[in-house]
């Protein structure tokens, strides 16, 4: 999120599109109905199923699963042709003025550069005219045909109310009473905020549907202000600090990258990422990138990491790919190139697609660790459970280890919320048993595994033998100490580099913040955007003042929010050019011609003259980005492509299949459905009653939601002769499922041109555990294929059949 | 329990619940009435009066309402089957004292879909049918400041307060043949705290606090939903049972049927409103009959259960009793 | 009859029953003796509260445990009830169906209570030790990574990668097991990491 749970109070509008806050997030979700009480704010609704969410909106308009750029570049064209604009903010704080390549252009559905063959763009066209002094052209007047803004004027044209209706499927009556709706937060004082989640991620073009809303908020002046934002929410209580500390094949902690193997050595891996400015006086920020590689670079190796030996570069391995997400993992275990395999916490079988084949990709490991407070349907996924697992457990060599492991109530640590809070908690209770913190669980594995390598020897040892384990017990670190590595302290005296007698920190104490963070080695810090979160003022994490002065929803002296205490990001864009707030009442900062005050912790250095430094330091540009250069696999803009399975052609160039760019696998191709055999979308989702697999453990919220059921159309169990409550079976090239059929009228069969496409619903939470009736997920039928840039599954939009069935035969 | 300033909605939750050890603030000497105790002593002092206020149209049918309510009552409501609907467990039981109701609506005057989801349990009724029908003395107890609460220990099983509540809200438990509903959570009240339920609930659709307090807010409410088109939005909170200690806002309060049935107007059943001197003892006897029947078998599990033969044994028994002399005038 | 009320109508409502004896038997005799009215004992008066956070979803509703025992004073705590924070900012008290019942994850019967172990083609569980099933991850570890590790690739550049052991981290543990799993998985070389950010 950009802003916080508490700020969507501030709002005027807001739209539910690719999310189901109410559902998904209730207690979230509170801060839209503040919002409807304390400003009279109205809720949008836009999904394919009238959800929960819908239930209590002003307005709600149906969408077909994985059209919503469709719909998006319509709204910005809407908005363009409306002069729903806010001029001052796009012309100043947007890239809408830079001026692109000629090169760059847009035929049948494909950006310039497509190589059908590679599956892949040449992006190079995807780039600003640089001038003679190194720096983007621009024109600020938007008279030049090939500025920015000019090039999405054209971009989006294509996109009518009628082509909205005809491949959406929503009426466009109920478009244009939408965009009305949102033109009218185009003015400096009224603000909307998009809130979204795994509706919009989980397409093969998920990054370019948030894309989508991020240009069309950028556009109506939304970024950076109260009450506004792109706001992201997160699935999972600490799926946040999981990405910010970089649990993933090619992030390392604060967002900075692992080596690619072209990156011979520290030097070429610090070449690229220079981020000079792409216009005078801008911040750039991720200038700074070498001092947080390597801090971080110290916090792993201490003393083995030295200026002599790249600071350890070595000891980091390389990719030869983009990254080894989970798709590819799958894939690879599946044909025979994975050995060992270790679950912490997530129940792959469940939350992957293709049951199928993750079963027959688990089958052929030598060993399968788990480690979770409950049993898990991955950790049994050998055990014949009948229909509903029907496995030969004979036939499966599969070594398992399952680990019993602590849960929340039992630890203590912090979580990150999607709001970016750093919240600490404490245990009150005892893991049951034997269980163990996973914490005590992975130093052992990392003790036994080095003593091996100490008594052994045995392949690159180094990084290894030589990993920081600077712990009073080395057999279970405290999260106090882990804590303080995430912050980051001095390893030397550290002196003013502009005055040297001043001495910033002195050794051994913890940073104040990230702008202590050195690059010369006399720093450590693991994650640098924590910086602060444990100072020598302590746990900033553990605060629990909730004043809140002038109610602004900020609550400043609550927790810590990373980047620097700071709640709303990009708020600089709160005032406009002269730093003065382009809503008095929403007041977030001002210029009071010395620095910057108000009530956040400016996002920008708290003396940067405004009519110099743009308020989006991160980037080059110092501006937002309405055309993304060739920092997508996609597309610089969003561009509408049909799901791998569509009952519907893209309407641009029918031979197009999916996201063009999308990896992927051979066999994967040759499981996709057609709509000949399976005319029925399906979309997946979460209900309210139950997260993910964990509370079908749990006896209250199975009682609440005890069985697996599918949510069907009237008009599609008449045409099926399906009954309310009876079974049926619905399959998808990729697998079969028995389910309950709810029949209602929150579905409807949605006219897309002269189709009429018929949607079911496929809720998430069961398996063969715990404490609910046995069932099925969506993800025995969803496809194996993941989003261009980022490999988020296709769990979204899928093609399916459906037919009355006799039951699950056994029940 | 009062209305936060700073806020436009109230809030059940000012403060977490005490662990110090405290009186409850609400005893016997709270009881204005109870079931088959006419002589009951005046109570020692008047107590605010107080309101669950539920409004749909805040509403997002999330059931946290019922999961706080079983997780605080220590009930374990029955894990059942799907039957194509949202509502489970598929009615109110004697584990499960609130439940929400899901009615789909297609409004015709606005061709707009509504999915109205309607929190169903006690009302607490001022007037409350099912004390004044239960024969158990002290069984159904209603305090000063409004809750009606059932003391099990004297609860017989008979299941004359199903009958006698114009919302069909009690359940007789086949495990210990005792009747139950919502509490208020009167054992919160009693220490200053909210029901379990308000306090979870995540958009404070439900709230709790005087009934004067929740009257305003209600009605504030009700100008909010007519501002965004719901012109027939109102307060349900029924005259026919005296008013009552839960009460709604509705979208559309001119039909009250549409929120899954949602009685009109409300009244105790003619059998029980009548139901007074000889008549009350002829019924008193009755039941008194039919639950000692059920304790010499054994609690059978067949407290609500009649079959034919009972039926004609029973009709005979009234008509004895009626003729005779009252047994038991003082009761 | 004398008041207007039907036979049947009344017999449904009675639930009649089929022994006869007098009210008496029913200890009915003295209504003073019926049990006083009361409310139930406050379950949370004398527990120790914890304060925590919601695991489940992002909005990291603040809650309160409420505990036999204190924990930290080194007790056998057992949690008996968890109840939203009303002094938290985002939840203010509330919280959703998952949280509310919060206290049956803590204490459902499917948690793990003891390290297991499947042989390769087993039907069953069999009981193993902590320092069995440790030493048998490690001497795998050690085993598939001596194997497969790749110290180079085919150019000839360093890359020190290892791909034939894959890590799937849990996004509902703390920063600090994050942390800590992080040094662990990539002090080894290994690439196949992820996390549920992904899915």
């Amino acid at each position: 999120m950009t802003n916080s749970w508490t700020d969507i109070k501030n709002t005027d509008l807001v739209i539910v599109m690719g999310g189901n806050a109410a559902e998904a997030h209730p207690c979230g979700f509170k801060w839209v109905t503040e919002a409807k009480a304390h400003r009279g704010a109205k809720l949008i609704v836009v999904d394919p199923r009238f959800t929960r969410t819908a239930a209590v909106s002003d307005y709600y308009a149906p969408i077909r699963p994985g059209s919503d750029i469709v719909f998006l570049m319509a709204m910005i064209r809407w908005m363009i042709e409306n002069d729903k604009v806010q001029w001052d903010y796009v012309k100043n704080y947007t890239n809408a003025a830079y001026i692109v390549k000629d090169e760059f252009g847009w035929s049948d559905g494909l950006f310039t550069g497509y190589d059908e063959e590679k599956r892949d763009y040449d992006k190079s066209s995807w780039d600003y005219v640089i001038g003679p002094d190194g720096f983007a052209e621009v024109d600020m007047t938007l008279q030049h045909p090939r500025c920015v803004w000019n090039l999405l004027k054209e971009h989006v044209s294509r996109y009518t109310p009628e082509l909205v209706e005809q491949v959406c499927g929503t009426p466009r009556d109920r478009f244009l009473h939408i965009a009305e709706m949102i033109g009218e937060c185009s003015s400096p004082t009224k603000t909307m905020t998009s809130m979204y989640a795994l509706g919009w991620t989980q397409h093969s073009k998920g990054s370019q549907n948030i894309r989508g809303m991020a240009m069309l908020q950028l556009i109506l002046g939304n970024i950076g202000v109260r009450g506004g934002g792109m706001n992201a929410l997160r699935g999972h209580s600490n799926i946040q600090g999981l990405t910010d500390i970089g649990l993933m094949s090619n992030l390392i902690p604060g967002y900075l990258a692992i080596p690619s193997e072209k990156e011979v050595d520290f030097t070429t891996y610090m070449s690229s990422r220079g981020n000079k400015p792409l216009r005078p006086g801008q911040t750039s920020y991720w200038q700074n990138y070498p001092k947080f590689m390597v801090s971080f670079m110290k916090a792993m190796w201490g003393d083995s990491a030295t200026a002599d030996n790249d600071w350890a570069y070595d000891y980091l391995p390389k990719l030869d790919v983009a990254n080894y997400d989970i798709l590819r993992m799958f894939e690879m275990m599946n044909n025979g190139q994975v050995n060992l395999y270790f679950c912490q916490g997530f129940n792959p079988l469940l939350s992957f697609p293709n049951r199928a084949k993750v079963t027959a990709a688990l089958s052929k490991l030598k060993m399968l660790v788990v480690m979770d407070p409950l049993e898990t349907e991955t950790a049994h996924f050998w055990q014949n459970h009948g229909i509903h697992n029907p496995v030969d457990s004979a036939a499966i060599q599969t070594e398992v280890l399952e680990l019993p492991s602590s849960c929340f109530a039992e630890d203590e640590g912090a979580l990150v919320n999607s709001g970016r809070w750093l919240q600490w908690h404490w245990a009150a209770g005892a893991p049951p048993g034997e269980a163990m913190h996973d914490t005590w669980i992975m130093a052992q594995i990392f003790l036994k595994v080095r003593e091996l390598y100490r008594t052994e020897g045995g392949a690159y040892a180094d990084p290894i033998l030589n990993l920081s384990w600077d712990y009073a017990d080395e057999n279970e670190p405290t999260p106090a100490e882990l804590a303080m590595e995430l912050n980051g302290r001095a390893l030397e005296d550290v002196y003013d580099p502009k005055d040297p007698t001043k001495l910033i920190v002195a050794k051994g104490k913890q940073l104040l913040n990230f702008s202590q963070v050195q690059g010369d080695g006399s720093t450590m810090s693991a994650c640098w955007i924590y910086g602060g979160c444990w100072n020598e003022d302590g746990n900033n994490m553990a605060r629990r003042d909730n004043n809140d002065p002038d109610e602004t929803g900020a609550f400043s002296n609550w927790a810590f929010s990373w980047p620097l205490n700071r709640r709303i990001l990009y708020n600089r864009a709160s005032a406009d050019l002269h730093g003065k707030p382009w809503d008095p009442s929403r007041k977030l900062l001002e210029w009071n011609g010395e620095k910057w005050t108000g009530y956040d912790v400016p996002d920008i250095s708290p003396t940067a003259k405004p009519e110099e430094v743009m308020p989006f330091i991160m980037n080059g540009e110092g501006v937002s980005r309405l055309f993304s250069r060739g920092l997508m696999r996609d597309g610089p803009f969003p561009t509408h492509m049909e799901p791998f399975e569509s009952p519907i052609a893209n309407v641009f160039n029918a031979e197009l299949r999916g996201n063009p760019v999308a990896r992927v696998f051979k066999d994967d191709f040759e499981q996709f459905g057609t709509s000949e055999e399976f005319p029925i979308v399906a979309t997946s989702y979460r209900l309210t009653e139950h997260f993910h697999f964990w509370t079908k453990h749990n006896k209250i919220n199975a009682s609440l939601q005890p069985e697996f059921f599918v949510e069907i159309s009237e008009q599609l169990a008449a045409e099926r002769g399906i009954k309310k409550g009876g079974w049926v079976r619905v399959w998808s090239k990729r697998g079969a499922v028995y389910a309950k059929a709810l029949v209602t009228k929150r579905l409807k069969p949605m006219q897309c041109g002269d189709q009429l496409v018929h949607v079911i619903g496929v809720p998430l939470h069961w398996g063969f555990m715990g404490a609910a009736r046995k069932g099925w997920g969506p993800n025995s039928m969803t496809p194996f294929v993941g989003d261009a840039n980022v490999e988020t599954p296709e769990f979204k939009a899928f093609l399916v059949n459906i037919e009355p069935s006799t039951g699950e035969a056994v029940s | 329990m009062t209305t936060d300033p700073n806020l436009d909605s109230p809030r059940t939750a000012v403060s977490n619940p005490p662990v110090q050890p405290m009186p409850a603030n609400l005893g016997a000497g709270d009881v204005v009435r109870a079931s088959a105790m006419p002589d009951l002593p005046a109570p020692e002092r008047q107590l605010t009066k107080v309101a669950k206020l539920i409004d749909v149209s805040k509403c997002i049918g999330c059931k946290a309402c019922q999961s706080a309510c079983a997780e605080w009552n220590d009930t374990t409501p029955p894990i059942e089957h799907n039957v194509g609907v949202y509502e489970n467990p598929s009615d109110l039981g004697p584990e499960m004292f609130t439940l929400m109701r899901f009615a789909e609506y297609e409004n015709p005057e606005t061709g707009n879909f509504e999915w109205l989801i309607r929190k169903d349990g006690c009302m607490h009724c001022e007037d409350p049918g099912c004390l004044k029908a239960c024969p158990a003395p002290g069984a159904i107890v209603q305090y000063s400041n409004g809750i009606v609460d059932f003391i099990h220990e004297n609860c017989i099983g008979c299941g004359y307060c199903i009958s006698g509540c114009p919302f069909d809200i009690p359940r007789v438990s086949k495990v210990d043949h005792k009747s139950y509903k919502c509490t208020l959570c009167s054992d919160r009240v009693a220490v200053g705290q909210g029901p379990a339920c308000a306090k979870a609930c995540p958009t404070q659709a439900i709230v709790f606090g005087t009934k004067e307090d929740m009257i305003t807010h209600a009605n504030a409410r009700v100008e909010d939903l007519k501002s965004r088109g719901y012109e027939n939005a109102g307060i349900y909170d029924p005259a026919g049972v005296g008013g009552t200690h839960v009460f709604y806002v509705l979208q559309h309060a001119d039909q009250p049927n549409l929120y899954s049935n949602l009685p009109e107007d409300p009244k105790i059943s003619g059998v029980v409103q009548g139901w007074k001197g000889p008549t009350k003892t002829v019924g008193l006897a009755a039941i008194g009959l039919a639950a000692v029947g059920t304790l010499l078998h054994g609690l059978l599990g067949r407290a609500n259960r009649v079959s034919a033969e009972d039926e004609v044994l029973a009709e005979e028994l009234v008509e004895t009793e009626q003729a005779q002399p009252q047994p038991r005038e003082d009761v | 009859m004398n008041i207007d009320l039907s036979r049947r109508g009344f017999l449904r409502l009675a639930g009649a029953g089929v022994a006869a004896t007098s009210l008496g038997a029913m200890g009915f005799g003295d209504a003073q003796a019926a049990e006083e009215a009361h409310v139930r004992p406050f379950k949370l008066a004398t527990t120790t509260e914890t304060r925590n956070t919601c695991p489940y979803c992002s909005v990291a509703c603040g809650v309160i445990m409420y505990s036999r025992g204190d924990a930290k004073a080194g007790d056998k705590a057992q949690i008996l009830h968890i109840e939203g924070d009303a002094d938290h900012p985002t939840n203010r008290g509330t919280l959703c169906p998952k949280g509310a019942a919060l206290k049956d994850f803590v204490n459902a019967e499917t948690r793990l209570t003891r390290p297991r172990y499947r042989a390769a083609g087993g039907t069953e569980w069999q009981d193993i030790s902590w320092d069995d099933a440790l030493t048998k991850i490690a001497r795998a570890l050690k085993d598939d990574r001596d194997a497969n590790f790749v110290a180079q690739n085919e150019a000839g550049t360093t890359v020190n990668r290892w791909l034939t052991t894959g890590f799937l981290a849990a996004s509902a543990t703390t920063n600090e097991t994050a942390w800590l799993t992080y040094k662990v998985v990539r002090s080894m070389g290994i690439l196949g990491f992820d996390n549920q950010a992904r899915v």
